[in-house]
């Protein structure tokens, strides 16, 4: 057994061979999450994605706009004003919330189905690199993308808000972080379909769940509403399945103002999800990540 | 002894009801270029893809370099260009090779000494900077094949190298060989273009429906062997032992004939020999020994012959 990290092993006819027995799995994890990045730089997908971002605050800055002027001339009350702002705010923040959505299946629904179909893997896998270690790094890689393009869009956001009317709303971090969670979960979730299932396979089925999520979640508000405990049951049977729409609710839950509490919309709170499903959705999200780590470190490939 | 640098022991691949591999044993001693010879769907690439930790088996044993293929650490020491090569495309060749070099645990020195040697070994050295998108498929051969020797690996597995080469190409594999095999790396080559296997192997397996049907040293079957082919009216053993009298130790009688008591057909008798001089020899004692001779057939012994030989007709055990 050696002792040294890195030992010299003199081979037949003179050869040398460094011996990686102890070289830092750590290189693997970097070099797949710089592939990954690189991958989407060169595809284009993050230039995309900043200039529809970039459009995005555009015409949110402008809607806001015009909307605030409308609403000055009508000599309203501060705390209208300030409960109108609120709802733009949290309207922008729902378009957030849905091309987070999107873009964290997109993005990643092929990247291992995709290399597993056009045997690219191979080469990848047949080196002195553990499975799981791939896996990793492109979950590393795409959260990174997700959370700093999520970040710029939903700081955006906020920073819109407060430059153009002066309104920041409660508990914009715990908001943004639970958006950010949103995306981890369904990215670990995309990464396990991808190590069994096909690209388009993959991809329709989390929309499906998610789908599922989204209807359940308006069951669940409307049953609150009319007090059917089965349909909150519904709800929330729905969440455990899949907890990102729940995230979202939390987090417009949080940063809404009491008041709005009472009225079932898109973006509110009749019976907001407790800080349990957050937890829940990080557990969930860690799961569906080893178990993905799991299912490709034993399937043929 | 040599060192054993593979190692297989009835290793086996079940896929539901299709047996894709069956009791597949062997030994590739170190430095020696061993060919996998089978038609299509024989259960070549599967075998590969097991010795190389891509696929589990569903019973046996194999050994790479002394260790299990689940051994990621041995993959370091081990080159592997595969049958279906695709790679990503939008990375140019050099940084491809980067990437891999780092996979293989190779640092940035080695990387960069190692990588433009080895695009010059392959022919793309002028190619280095173009991204892989607007490679042709024999480009992308190429650059796959400098990937599999990027650590200098002790092991090499070719499967199906020249598939998409032109003959330049193929020329250039076949040299790349050859320099592998003048270092002492072993190199496992699977195909079913017989005339590279001919032009490089040491040894070769004939593979058919997951089984090992033969293993031969090439040179048992190189220029020299005569393959003659005997029609006559019946085989007796008086024929026999004069064939074997005419020939001594130059080569071999194989009968396989019609019953003895088949007397309306002629029976055909195969006789391998190292000198064309004994042909008119053979004549004269087959006709001595009273048997009529219908015709007599020599033809220089191929490596196709005897694969059409072997998987086409044969089934008995390794």
């Amino acid at each position: 057994m050696q002792t040294s990290p890195v030992s010299i092993v003199f081979r037949p006819a003179g050869r040398k061979t460094i011996d990686t027995k102890d070289k830092v799995p750590l290189n693997t994890i970097k070099t797949i999450t710089w592939l990954t990045f690189h991958e989407a730089r060169r595809r284009k997908m993050v230039l995309a994605a900043l200039v529809m971002g970039g459009l995005f605050l555009l015409l949110y800055g402008l809607g806001v706009a015009l909307i605030d002027r409308n609403l000055q001339e009508h000599q309203i009350s501060a705390i209208q004003l300030r409960f109108n702002y609120n709802i733009l705010l949290i309207a922008g923040l729902y378009v957030v919330h849905f091309l987070t959505v999107m873009l964290a299946i997109f993005a990643s629904v092929d990247t291992i189905a995709g290399e597993i179909a056009s045997h690219t893997i191979q080469t990848l896998v047949t080196k002195p690199v553990r499975r799981w270690q791939i896996v990793l790094g492109k979950w590393l890689g795409y959260a990174a993308m997700l959370l700093i393009y999520l970040g710029l869009l939903g700081g955006g956001i906020f920073v819109v808000m407060y430059v153009l009317v002066g309104y920041t709303p409660p508990n914009q971090l715990a908001g943004l972080l639970l958006l950010m969670l949103e995306a981890l979960v369904l990215l670990s979730l995309s990464l396990l379909g991808g190590t069994r299932l096909s690209t388009l396979t993959n991809g329709v089925l989390l929309f499906m769940l998610y789908g599922v999520a989204f209807i359940g979640a308006w069951v669940e508000q409307i049953g609150a509403l009319l007090q059917s405990h089965a349909a909150v049951n519904i709800g929330i049977v729905t969440s455990l399945l899949m907890p990102v729409e729940a995230l979202w609710r939390r987090a417009s839950y949080l940063m809404q103002p009491p008041i709005l509490s009472g009225i079932p919309t898109p973006f509110s709170g009749i019976s907001p999800p407790s800080p349990a499903m957050v937890i829940y959705a990080a557990l969930y999200a860690a799961a569906a990540l080893g178990l993905a780590m799991r299912v490709f470190s034993r399937r043929d490939l | 002894m040599p060192d054993l640098v593979i190692e297989t022991a009835g290793l086996r691949k079940v896929y539901g009801s299709k047996i894709a591999v069956d009791d597949l044993t062997l030994q590739v001693p170190q430095g020696e270029v061993f060919g996998f010879l089978g038609p299509n769907g024989a259960g070549k690439s599967t075998s590969v893809k097991m010795l190389l930790g891509l696929v589990a088996p569903s019973g046996g044993d194999a050994r790479l370099l002394g260790r299990s293929p689940s051994d990621p650490m041995v993959m370091a020491r081990v080159g592997f260009l595969p049958e279906h090569f695709r790679f990503h495309e939008w990375l140019q060749a050099t940084e491809l090779l980067d990437m891999h070099g780092r996979l293989y645990g190779m640092n940035a020195a080695t990387r960069r000494r190692r990588i433009p040697e080895l695009l010059e070994q392959v022919g793309l050295a002028e190619h280095a900077r173009r991204p892989i998108a607007g490679f042709s498929k024999g480009m992308l051969q190429r650059i796959g094949l400098a990937q599999a020797l990027l650590n200098d690996p002790e092991l090499v597995f070719l499967d199906e190298p020249t598939s998409a080469l032109d003959p330049f190409g193929r020329m250039l594999v076949r040299g790349i060989i050859h320099d592998l095999k003048a270092r002492g790396t072993t190199v496992f080559l699977n195909s079913h273009l017989l005339g590279e296997v001919e032009a490089t192997c040491d040894r070769v397996s004939f593979i058919k429906a997951g089984r090992v049907l033969r293993t031969l040293a090439l040179k048992d079957i190189a220029e020299g062997q005569i393959h003659v082919e005997l029609r006559v009216d019946a085989i007796t053993p008086a024929l026999l032992s004069a064939l074997e009298q005419a020939i001594g130790d130059c080569g071999r009688v194989v009968a396989n004939g019609h019953a003895p008591d088949d007397s309306s057909a002629p029976a055909t008798c195969h006789l391998t020999l190292t000198d064309e001089e004994l042909l008119p020899l053979i004549a004269e004692r087959t006709l001595a020994s009273g048997a009529r001779l219908y015709a007599l057939t020599p033809r220089r012994m191929s490596l196709e012959q005897l694969f059409l030989e072997v998987v086409g007709t044969e089934d008995s055990g390794q």
